[in-house]
């Protein structure tokens, strides 16, 4: 299996938006790659693009560089047909179940849609299909005919799962797909999730902002700050051993629920400059308390040790 | 948790607070007990429609006046029974000696007037002194909360969040006010705007000796910020501590649940233990314990009437009848 094709790999992927102050650099050369049945946790602030990444990637919005390949084949610039084709194949689950169901179509129609647009199935295949995918995500039979108002939050986004899911995608972004649901609707979610992942051998993009689901979920966890990769490492690393100073300072900056080590926390000053025209240097500079000179300069993406990257000059002299 | 609850300075005692619509009554509050004390923080926490958001307007008095009711229950601040106030004392308290931080920046400040003025607002409403004199202290709240005079006469969209947030921060502090109700005051902000934040409130409260009701889901929070923590389930408290008692012995099979369902930072899980089932729906309550379609201990004792508090072992309160079970398997 070691020499199997990642299942998503992008180099140097880029997304800019031009707006009347600039272009903005929502997403500046981003590279990784996935394996199969891995988790990627892509994790930041708001504004950081990390959902602009995900777009991206599954070709929802077009890329501004960069290559993209899905199982070794390279799908940057497909059109048409073959676009279709790789779409089926990459799919994305959203953060909010209230707008991203539509309200005017049953439970059923919406798990449906899918497979109807494919027009691979027969009616009675089509009717199967739905229903084998509803059961597998948890929807009640008597729930099939509602509507998404009739719906809470956590069953709503059983019905966005079920239609990600219909066409047996390889790779699916998960865009904060828990962060509008209470903790323990948020917990039955993600254990849905992840047995999906291990019963059908799917390969995921989680992108959230919550620092303790990132690390529940995720294989490799990708830090961003203003459009790129500060760091890059296996989940437990990160946790154990933060080497850029923007994700130093994001874990400590988490409310810890342990009452008795009241945790030693490093308050960043200020707030994310604007990724409109960034300068050439170190996005995070302006609030890093290591900054330097140096860090005026582009930086680049180092291997600090085996399968630990860190875009940081200094990175060696502060850790 | 203060052991004398009479003298407390803000006391809610028994509070029902219902909805009307055209066909059925939505149960929000169902007899809710809280005491706070001056420089003291209790945390309010609880899931989406547990009735959080509906005690702290009640206490403010700001419930829609059409289609709800505070129906039964007394409201008291240094022994002044707000439910009994004629509506124009209730607005000399209101935004002076108790003020609230509304949950989401964005849609509290107005669009179209610039922020000093929004802040100069409330001095110039509660405090009888000249023009000049209300846009100094209002530039001073500004400071105050780490933004430059410079940027008085700018308007709302011209800000960050976690700068607007601070804006509404201001507001709610800038008569200091002897209570302070902050409804998710970070729950909108990125984690290192929440940092800063929860700083800044926690210094204020230092500073002022003011009371304060923090409202959230989030039990990290209550873990920095709060000093007592009341569990509140489908508009009924169910267990209620200090932050020690709560967060080292939880009692209350939701509570238990609650802390269960978080993923944990320090070890590894495969599965997280959700809890089963959904919160009740407000307008059609089990009978007996709300949590009892959902909890893993309900017996028939539980579905029959309401349940009273009881004494954990360690002296806290906490509903449900099964304590000595829970204690036992927790």
């Amino acid at each position: 299996m070691a020499n199997q094709e990642p299942v998503i790999r992008i180099e140097g992927l880029k997304k800019y938006f031009s707006t009347a102050r600039g272009l903005l650099h929502a997403v500046d050369d981003v590279t990784f790659s996935i394996e199969k049945g891995k988790t990627l946790g892509v994790v930041g602030e708001s504004g950081c693009g990390k959902s602009t990444l995900g777009r991206t990637i599954i070709h929802l919005l077009e890329k501004t560089d960069g290559k993209i390949w899905l199982e070794g084949q390279d799908i940057s610039d497909v059109k048409g047909r073959e676009l279709r084709k790789a779409r089926e194949q990459m799919q994305i689950i959203f953060q909010d179940p209230y707008s991203s169901i539509d309200p005017r179509k049953t439970i059923e129609a919406t798990v449906r849609e899918p497979l109807v647009v494919s027009r691979k199935f027969k009616k009675n295949e089509i009717d199967d299909k739905a229903q084998e995918l509803m059961e597998l995500v948890g929807i009640d039979e008597r729930l099939r005919r509602s509507y998404p108002h009739e719906l809470d939050g956590g069953r709503r986004q059983r019905v966005g799962i079920a239609r990600a899911l219909a066409l047996n995608p390889k790779f699916v972004v998960c865009d904060e797909p828990v962060s509008a649901l209470d903790v323990s609707i948020q917990a039955q979610v993600l254990n849905l999730l992840k047995r999906l992942q291990m019963d059908r051998g799917l390969t995921y993009m989680f992108v959230t902002h919550d620092m303790s689901v990132v690390r529940h979920i995720s294989d490799d966890i990708c830090v961003m700050y203003l459009g790129q990769v500060v760091e890059k490492c296996p989940s437990k690393e990160l946790f154990k051993n933060p080497l850029h100073p923007y994700t130093k300072a994001l874990l400590s900056a988490i409310p810890s629920t342990d009452i008795d080590h009241p945790f030693q926390r490093e308050i960043l000053q200020g707030e994310l400059t604007s990724p409109i025209n960034p300068k050439p240097g170190c996005r995070f500079a302006a609030r890093c308390k290591y900054a330097t000179e140096d860090c005026q300069q582009p930086q680049v993406q180092e291997e600090v040790s085996p399968g630990h990257f860190v875009r940081c000059c200094r990175v060696g002299e502060i850790n | 948790m203060s052991e004398n609850t009479n003298n407390a300075f803000l006391k809610v005692e028994d509070l029902v607070v219902e909805y009307f619509t055209d066909d059925n009554v939505v149960h929000a509050v169902n007899g809710v007990s809280l005491h706070l004390d001056r420089g003291k923080t209790l945390g309010l926490v609880g899931e989406t429609g547990a009735g959080k958001t509906t005690i702290a307007k009640s206490i403010l008095r700001i419930l829609p006046d059409v289609g709800a009711r505070i129906t039964q229950g007394n409201i008291t601040l240094d022994n002044q029974d707000l439910l009994k106030l004629p509506e124009h004392e209730m607005r000399e308290i209101r935004g002076n000696k108790i003020s609230m931080i509304f949950q989401d920046p964005m849609t509290a400040l107005n669009p179209v007037e610039r922020v000093g003025d929004q802040i100069a607002e409330v001095i110039r409403l509660h405090n009888n002194i000249s023009h000049e004199e209300c846009e100094k202290r209002a530039k001073e709240m500004l400071a105050m909360v780490g933004i430059t005079e410079d940027r008085y006469t700018e308007y709302p969209h011209q800000f960050s969040g976690g700068m607007k947030q601070r804006i509404v921060i201001a507001i709610a502090l800038a008569c200091n006010p002897q209570v302070l109700l902050a409804d998710e005051p970070t729950t909108a902000l990125d984690v290192t705007i929440q940092a800063q934040v929860l700083d800044l409130i926690r210094d204020l409260r230092n500073q002022f000796n003011t009371a304060m009701l923090l409202i959230t889901h989030d039990m990290g929070v209550v873990a920095q910020v709060c000093d007592d923590v009341a569990v509140i389930y489908a508009g009924s408290i169910v267990e209620y501590g200090t932050k020690e008692q709560i967060f080292h012995h939880p009692t209350h099979p939701y509570t238990i649940g609650l802390f269960g369902a978080i993923p944990s930072m320090s070890e590894d899980e495969e599965w997280l233990h959700p809890i089963e089932g959904l919160p009740p729906d407000p307008s059609d309550l089990p009978q007996g314990c709300p949590f009892n379609p959902r909890c893993p201990y309900a017996t028939e004792e539980c579905r029959k009437a309401a349940i009273p508090v009881f004494k954990t072992a360690d002296g806290h309160d906490c509903r449900c009848c099964h304590i000595d079970q829970v204690k036992k398997e927790g």
